[in-house]
C-alpha cells in the first residue's frame, strides 16, 4: 500500500498542475489548454527524428542541438574552471586577487554576456559558447577550490613523508581527494549552462529547444512553446539526474 | 658523534588565544641503530617533537642534524607512521605500499615495486587483505598497512607517532609484538625513535626512553636505559625484575614533573602506573 502511494503522489501532483494548467487556460484565451498543446505537438513528439526544415524539427533533434552546444559550453567552462579551481585552492595570494572580481562576475546574466561574446568573436555560435562557459563555470571554479582546501593535513603529510613528486602529489593525492568536490561543481555547471542555452538560442536564433521557442513565439504557435518549456525541464532534470549519479559512485568510491 | 642530533630546539604557535611555547631548548642525541621512546602523558607536544625531528615541521630555533647534515625537510631514508594511519582512502592496501616503494625506489619497476609491496604486507600478515582498501579494513589492520608502508622503503631512520595510539588493548599488544618482530628481522635495524604514552610498550621496544617532562613547554628529562635482553615480549616483561624497575623509574620521573599534587587529572602516564604496582606486589 505505502509503495503504492510512493509511486503516486507524484503523479497526483503532476495531475494536479495539469489541471490549474487547463483552469488558467479557460481564462486565458491565448494559453493553449494540455489537450490542445498535446494535438498541436504531437507530431514533434511522435516523430522526434523528423527534420521537415530548417526550424521545424522533431523535438530529440531540437533537443540533441541545444545538449550539442550545451556540452560544448560546459566543457569550455570545466576546462578554464577545474585548472582555476586548483589554483585558486593552493594558492591563498590568488585566491585573495581574484576573489572580489570572481563575486563580481558571478552574478552577471547570461544575457549580458552574449553581446560581448558577439562582439569579441563576431558570429553568434561561439558567442553562444562564450556565454554558456563563462556563466557555468564558477561553481566548478568554487567547488575545486573548496575541495582542495579539505584535503586532510594527513594526506599532505603522508605526501610529504613520502616526499612524492608534484606530479604524483596532484594525481595521486590532491586529484583523487578533491574529485568528488569537483564533481558536484561539475553537477551544478551543467544546471546553469542548461539555463543559459535557452537564453543564448533566443537571442543567436541558434537551431535547438531555445531557437525553437522563440521562433514559435513569434509565429504566434503558443503550443509549441509549452512543449520547448517541458522539453528543457525534462532534460535538464535528466542532466542533473545523470550527474548526481556520477557524483555519489565518487563519493563511496 | 650522534646519528640524530638535535639541538636547542624551540617551537611555540600563535594562535587567537595568544602564544602557546610547546617546546623549550630540547636536546636529544640518538645512535644508529638505536630504538628511542619518547615517553609523556597526552598534548604535552610529543607530537609536535617528533614532527620536528623528522623534518615534517620546522622548529622556531635550534637545529637537527641527521649523519652530520642538517635536516631541512624529510629525509630521503626516513619513513614515518601516523597515530591515525593516514592511508589513502581511494588506493588499495597494496598500491599504498607500493606508492612508497615508487616514492622511495623509483628505479625499480612496477612489478617489481608490486612485488617489495606485497612481500612487506605478508610480514605483517595481511597476504589475504592486500587488494582492500582501507575502508574495508579494521583499524589493526590500517595500522599494519601503515606499518608496512613504512618498512617498505627500507628505511634507516624511523618515526612512530603513537603508533597503536588509536587500537584497541588486545590489537594493541598483538601489533607491539609484530612491531618487536619487524624491527628485529629487518637486515640492518632502522635507527627508531617512537612517541608513546604507555610506559610498557616504551620498555618492550627500546634500547633508551626519554621522558617528556610536561609544561608548558616541555622538555626533555634525563635518557634511562633498558638493559634488558632481546627479543622480549610483553608476558616475560610483566614479570623480569629489571623490568619492573625501568617502569618505576619512568613513572617516577614522569610523575614527579606532573607536580607535587598526589592526584592531578589522571593523565595516561599515572593510569599506567597501577599496573606497576600489582607486578611488583607480586613478585
Amino acid at each position: 500500500m505505502k509503495r503504492v502511494l510512493d509511486a503516486g503522489l507524484p503523479l497526483i501532483g503532476l495531475a494536479l498542475a495539469v489541471f490549474v494548467w487547463w483552469a488558467i487556460s479557460l481564462r486565458v484565451p491565448d494559453l493553449p489548454s494540455p489537450a490542445r498543446t498535446w494535438q498541436d505537438s504531437r507530431l514533434y513528439i511522435v516523430q522526434p527524428f523528423e527534420k521537415r526544415g530548417e526550424t521545424d524539427q522533431g523535438i530529440a533533434l531540437l533537443a540533441y542541438y541545444s545538449l550539442m552546444r550545451v556540452g560544448r559550453g560546459f566543457l569550455l567552462g570545466a576546462i578554464i574552471g577545474t585548472p582555476l579551481g586548483f589554483l585558486f585552492g593552493v594558492s591563498p595570494t590568488l585566491t585573495r586577487m581574484f576573489d572580489p572580481l570572481m563575486q563580481v562576475m558571478r552574478p552577471i546574466s547570461p544575457l549580458a554576456w552574449l553581446p560581448l561574446g558577439l562582439i569579441l568573436f563576431q558570429k553568434s555560435e561561439p558567442a553562444a559558447l562564450f556565454a554558456i562557459a563563462v556563466c557555468s563555470m564558477w561553481p566548478t571554479i568554487i567547488n575545486t577550490m573548496v575541495g582542495v582546501r579539505a584535503i586532510p593535513q594527513d594526506y599532505w603529510n603522508v605526501a610529504k613523508v613520502l616526499r612524492l613528486s608534484a606530479t604524483t602529489t596532484f594525481l595521486k593525492v590532491i586529484l583523487p581527494a578533491t574529485l568528488p568536490y569537483m564533481f558536484t561543481g561539475y553537477r551544478l555547471s551543467l544546471g546553469i549552462a542548461w539555463l543559459v542555452i535557452v537564453a543564448s538560442e533566443m537571442l543567436t536564433g541558434a537551431p535547438g529547444v531555445g531557437g525553437f521557442l522563440w521562433q514559435e513565439y513569434n509565429s504566434l504557435i503558443y503550443a509549441h512553446i509549452l512543449l520547448a518549456i517541458i522539453t528543457i525541464g525534462v532534460i535538464g532534470f535528466a542532466l542533473d539526474r545523470l550527474m548526481g549519479i556520477a557524483e555519489a559512485k565518487l563519493r563511496t568510491a | 658523534m650522534a646519528f640524530l642530533e638535535a639541538r636547542g630546539v624551540c617551537k611555540s604557535f600563535s594562535s587567537a588565544a595568544g602564544v602557546r611555547h610547546v617546546l623549550r631548548d630540547v636536546a636529544l642525541s640518538i645512535e644508529r641503530g638505536e630504538f628511542v621512546s619518547i615517553v609523556g602523558a597526552m598534548g604535552s607536544g610529543k607530537s609536535t617533537l617528533l614532527s620536528i625531528l623528522a623534518g615534517l615541521t620546522a622548529p622556531d630555533a635550534g637545529a637537527i642534524v641527521v649523519d652530520g647534515q642538517p635536516v631541512d625537510g624529510v629525509r630521503r631514508d626516513a619513513a614515518y607512521v601516523f597515530q591515525n594511519y593516514s592511508l589513502l582512502p581511494w588506493f588499495t592496501a597494496l598500491e599504498n605500499v607500493r606508492l612508497a616503494v615508487e616514492a622511495a625506489c623509483p628505479f625499480l619497476s612496477r612489478d617489481e615495486q608490486k612485488t617489495r609491496a606485497r612481500e612487506t604486507l605478508e610480514r605483517v600478515g595481511l597476504s589475504h587483505a592486500i587488494h582492500r582498501r582501507p575502508g574495508q579494513l579494521s583499524g589493526g589492520m590500517r595500522q599494519r598497512v601503515a606499518i608496512a608502508r613504512a618498512f617498505a622503503a627500507r628505511p634507516s631512520l624511523l618515526f612512530l607517532d603513537e603508533p597503536f595510539g588509536a587500537l584497541d588493548a588486545l590489537t594493541r599488544e598483538t601489533l607491539q609484538q609484530d612491531l618487536v618482530t619487524l624491527c628485529s628481522s629487518a637486515e640492518r635495524p632502522a635507527t627508531t625513535v617512537m612517541i608513546t604514552n604507555s610506559v610498557e610498550e616504551a620498555i618492550l621496544l627500546s634500547d633508551r626512553i626519554v621522558p617528556m617532562l610536561p609544561g608548558p613547554p616541555a622538555t626533555l628529562g634525563a635518557p634511562i636505559p633498558v638493559p634488558l635482553p632481546r627479543p622480549r615480549s610483553v608476558a616475560q616483561l610483566a614479570h623480569d625484575e629489571d623490568a619492573t624497575l625501568v617502569r618505576a623509574d619512568v613513572v617516577a620521573t614522569l610523575t614527579a614533573a606532573a607536580g607535587t599534587r598526589p592526584r592531578p587529572t589522571p593523565s595516561a602516564a599515572v593510569e599506567r602506573a597501577r599496573p606497576v604496582a600489582l607486578a611488583a606486589g607480586k613478585s
